[in-house]
């Protein structure tokens, strides 16, 4: 990204070329990815010639002005369909920016469109989208992770330099992980949600998907940061792009927490985490074995608390304002076979659990139950940080498994194991590539650091990533 | 049997804010349907509530003012129900943790002063409108929905059931809204909707510590309404308990053109709300020391008004009433009294023909009205005078002393003139004088009338008089 910046800074390169580039790149692999549900090839190339006028009157907005970038499409775009791979929403063009997308235009970033994800951001596959399924560029057999797998798929093909994702139980990081690219989830509050379809507001938050660990965080520069329109983002700081310091790993103490290295874990995926573990001690970094018992809560948590926000979060999706809408002689019928219609089957599950969970006989059972798990785990990681700087595991227990491997929903949820329990906490969590399996598909390492410690947290991985081989150049 | 009648108020009154509770948007009423609206007020995807300080500031004002205990911790709650007007599908409220609890409201029934406790106070935002193509939603072929309203602050404010008489209900609520009025966070209109009332009811027989089951009505648009409609329930309930029925616990909508109550549901049918704590607001912390500012900036309430105009101004309980009912007229009276001005002249005037033009047409400068005050009191016009005065004074800009000055209303007090109108009278009438002279007195009335008459009603009565004495015994 530095060097296409620089191409861009100097003339060698136009903006207008970059999203031709990705367009054609996109028209010859996106057949078989499915990573896009709406390309705006019109508007980015309208948006590149505009970052190209400006770059020609000396008046870049930023240094990555004219870079296109693309954007999960559970994020508002102004005039451009956003569908939360819905049905309900397949006609949805939204009047406003996200503000995170006000942040990309203002920087001069062409969006070049929207990319697939589960329906509403349910799931860990991509599988629940409406519009089809994203593979994985480095096996179209495989899933390419979820439910950010559109952003991935396309960052890991090619497609796009880098782009948006949100993340709520690892919804940036099991993709990334899967895809073989970097992501990061923010601490809750450090970037907007205004404009962003909500999952699961106390979870949900929106971080950068790229190629690599300094182009990650060039683009979560541009979109952190307290907005008064986010009212759960008050006292969040900016971010800059750090210095880049090896020196950081010195006598740096990294947690690692035995729960998450246990059975379960696959083989290849264990000896890459820990081959990258023993690179960091060789640099100087203090290995520190730590218990993260609660872990094995997060799921149970994670899954009562996403159901129960998103059962209220999704009823506004009523057929009365946007959206479409099946007409029906009363209003409570229009409400039931308008979300008969347009909800998939995932959707309407979660709908049901969160609805139960919340219903005046189960609340104190399960919603309330679930928030004071949450507050045991954030306790525990608050001790952790006490302790440590960093708590490095493996991102996902696995490798990308195949399309329609996992057909039972609970087994699907173990997708999160590992990275749940940022969520509920709070705090960041970068994963990176720090391997290939045998079968040349990415291993994926977490870096979770405490809250608003993203620099850090970038910092160890920039380490990390210059330590792993380069793996397999992906063909499609 | 002889029943006690137990009543609890939920009231939800509109704040005054400029902008709505969540949003930006404009709050000001009768603009065209659906232009007061952005993402937020619309439940677009991905909008997100911001809470209006403004707002906070205003509840915090209500609940002072209702003698409230303020929590420096609140929170908010969503509660959850599918309805069209409800753009989320759920409402912002504050359920678990509410800003105000404990408080109380003092108001008169008659000479009793009543005192009834209220339970909680919230903040929450309004739904939008319904327009229906029928009468209701049920059989209405088509309906509209205004999002102008959606979004407005409002304060839920709910009584203990401490109120024992329709009547009673009827006047605490008019007091409330008069507290309302004077810390100025709301309208307060019925009609528009910025006050409404729920009532709940229930009867026990008389003297007994067990509550009977409770009714909720709805719909009471007026206060009127309110009083007529418990008084219905009152009768009905009473009529199915002396049948030895049973009360059922339900919701009932007040029919106002029938003048009687029809069941909406049974308490089976009441929904569950789902409440759970909001995730897109953090918990609502005040600073004490805000709060205790607040409560400095807290006007004079309706009640220590009252006293205060009874006992430092000696007004009776129905001109101090009228003042504090009319805080505009309270307002004018008091700095008029301050000013030095005669407080029952100044009651007088306030309450006599001054409201009816005031209301119609506005207030007077308080200089005026005291200058009118003064030139009766020093002679210049007559009391008669004075009411064309201040008639005068809605139509014109000038001052009482100029009117009086171009209409050459000034009173005729040289004796000389007079005289000579006096002179005339009596000449002109020489019938009436000799029967005067031989004992008719009530004809005195007669003469000083026509020496008016030909003074154009502007002679000083007291020179008249003296002048009328002199001639006639003159001879």
């Amino acid at each position: 990204m530095r060097e296409l910046a620089e191409l861009l800074q100097t003339g060698q390169v136009s903006s207008t070329e970059l999203v031709i580039a990705c367009l054609e790149q996109i028209k010859q692999t996106d057949g078989v990815i499915n990573a896009f549900l709406t390309v705006d090839e019109q508007g980015a190339l309208e948006q590149a010639a505009q970052s190209d006028a400006r770059r020609a009157r000396g008046e870049a907005l930023s240094p990555w002005d004219g870079i296109p970038v693309a954007i999960k499409d559970n994020i508002s775009t102004r005039g451009l369909r956003t569908t939360c791979a819905s049905r309900i929403l397949r006609n949805y063009h939204p009047v406003y920016d996200a503000t995170v997308v006000e942040r990309l235009k203002q920087a001069g970033l062409p969006i070049l469109g929207k990319t697939n994800l589960d329906e509403f951001a349910m799931g860990s596959s991509t599988e629940y989208s409406a519009f089809g399924v994203t593979k994985n560029p480095h096996d179209p057999a495989r899933v390419a992770g979820g439910s950010s797998g559109g952003s991935a798929a396309a960052v890991a093909a090619g497609q796009v330099p880098w782009a948006l994702g949100t993340d709520t139980g690892g919804s940036i990081r099991q993709p990334s992980s899967f895809c073989g690219v970097v992501g990061l989830k923010p601490t809750y509050g450090r970037v907007s949600r205004y404009g962003v379809v909500a999952l699961a507001p106390s979870l949900d938050q929106v971080g950068p998907l790229a190629k690599t660990v300094e182009e990650a965080a060039a683009l979560f520069s541009l979109i952190a940061g307290e907005d008064p329109r986010d009212a759960t983002s008050a006292g969040a700081p900016a971010f800059q792009v750090p210095r880049w310091n090896a020196a950081v790993v010195q006598g740096l103490r990294v947690g690692v927490p035995e729960e998450f290295f246990s059975s379960g874990l696959n083989a290849e995926v264990e000896a890459a985490v820990r081959r990258s573990l023993r690179t960091l001690e060789e640099q100087g970094a203090v290995l520190k074995p730590i218990s993260l018992a609660t872990n094995d809560y997060a799921i149970d948590t994670y899954l009562t608390l996403v159901t129960a926000e998103a059962s209220s979060c999704l009823a506004r999706f009523d057929g009365v304002r946007y959206g479409e809408r099946v007409a029906a002689p009363d209003a409570n019928t229009m409400f039931a076979k308008t979300r008969g219609a347009g909800f998939g089957a995932e959707v309407k599950r979660r709908i049901m659990l969160g609805t139960y969970v919340l219903s005046a006989s189960h609340y104190e059972a399960y919603y309330e139950q679930a928030q004071r798990v949450r507050t045991l785990i954030k306790l525990e990681i608050a001790r952790a940080f006490e302790q440590v700087d960093v708590i490095i595991t493996p991102t996902t227990p696995s490798t990308a498994f195949r399309i329609g491997e996992k057909r039972n929903p609970l087994e699907m949820y173990l997708s999160d194991l590992y990275t749940a329990t940022a969520n509920l906490s709070g705090i960041c969590a970068l994963s990176l590539p720090c391997g290939y399996d045998s079968q040349g598909l990415p291993i994926g390492l977490q870096i979770m650091g405490d809250h608003y410690q993203e620099e850090l947290v970038f910092q160890v991985g920039r380490v990390v990533e210059a330590s792993v081989e380069r793996g397999p150049k992906v063909e499609v | 049997m002889k029943y006690d009648v137990v009543i609890g108020l939920e009231i939800h009154v509109a704040l005054l804010t400029e902008s709505k509770f969540l949003c930006s948007c404009s709050t000001a009423f009768g603009a065209p349907p659906n232009t007061q609206c952005c993402p937020v007020c619309l439940g677009l995807p991905g909008s997100l509530p911001v809470v209006n300080e403004k707002a906070v500031e205003y509840a915090v004002k209500a609940g002072l003012a209702l003698n409230c205990q303020v929590h420096t911790f609140s929170r908010f709650d969503r509660k959850n129900y599918f309805y069209p007007d409800l753009p989320k599908a759920y409402q912002i409220t504050q359920d678990t943790y509410p800003l105000c609890t404990d408080g109380f409201l003092e108001y008169y029934i008659d000479d009793e002063l009543r005192c009834t406790a209220i339970t909680r106070l919230h903040l929450e935002e309004e739904a939008g409108k319904l327009i229906h193509s029928g009468s209701s939603i049920v059989d209405s072929e088509y309906s509209l929905v205004d999002y102008n309203r959606a979004g407005i602050p409002l304060i839920e404010i709910v009584t203990a059931p401490d109120i024992t008489s329709p009547r009673q209900a009827r006047l605490f609520l008019e007091q409330l809204r008069l507290v309302m009025r004077y810390i100025g966070v709301s309208d307060v209109k019925m009609e528009e909707g910025s006050l409404r009332c729920d009532a709940n009811i229930s009867l026990k027989p008389q003297g007994s510590p067990v509550l009977g089951t409770k009714v909720e009505i709805k719909n009471l648009n007026s206060f009127r309404a309110l009083e007529r409609a418990l008084e219905y329930e009152v009768k009905r309930q009473s009529a199915v308990l002396e049948r030895g029925g049973k009360i059922k616990q339900e919701s009932r909508t007040w029919d106002e053109r029938a003048g009687r109550t029809l069941s909406m549901r049974s308490k089976g049918d009441a929904p569950d709300y789902r409440y759970f704590p909001e995730p897109d607001l953090p918990p609502l912390q005040l600073d004490p020391a805000w709060v205790n500012c607040l409560k400095d900036t807290l006007p004079e309430l309706p009640l220590a008004r009252l006293r205060r105009l009874e006992e430092s101004y000696g007004l009776s309980r129905y001109e101090a009433t009228f003042l504090v009912n009319y805080p505009d007229f309270g307002d004018l009276f008091l700095e008029l009294a301050k000013a030095g001005e005669d407080n029952t002249a100044l009651v007088n005037l306030l309450m006599g023909d001054y409201a009816r033009l005031a209301r119609e047409q506005g207030h007077l400068a308080p200089g005026r009205i005291a200058e009118l005050l003064r030139i009766v009191a020093e002679g210049l016009i007559t009391h008669n005078q004075s009411k064309a005065v201040l008639e005068e004074l809605f139509r014109s800009p000038l001052s009482p002393r100029e009117i009086v000055r171009d209409k050459g209303w000034e009173v005729l007090r040289d004796a000389e003139q007079l005289r000579a109108m006096v002179q005339e009278a009596l000449a002109a009438n020489p019938d009436i004088v000799s029967r005067y002279r031989a004992g008719e007195e009530r004809l005195w009335g007669y003469l000083v009338g026509q020496v008016m008459r030909a003074a154009a009603g502007k002679a000083d009565p007291k020179v008249v008089n003296e002048l009328l004495k002199e001639e006639l015994a003159r001879g």
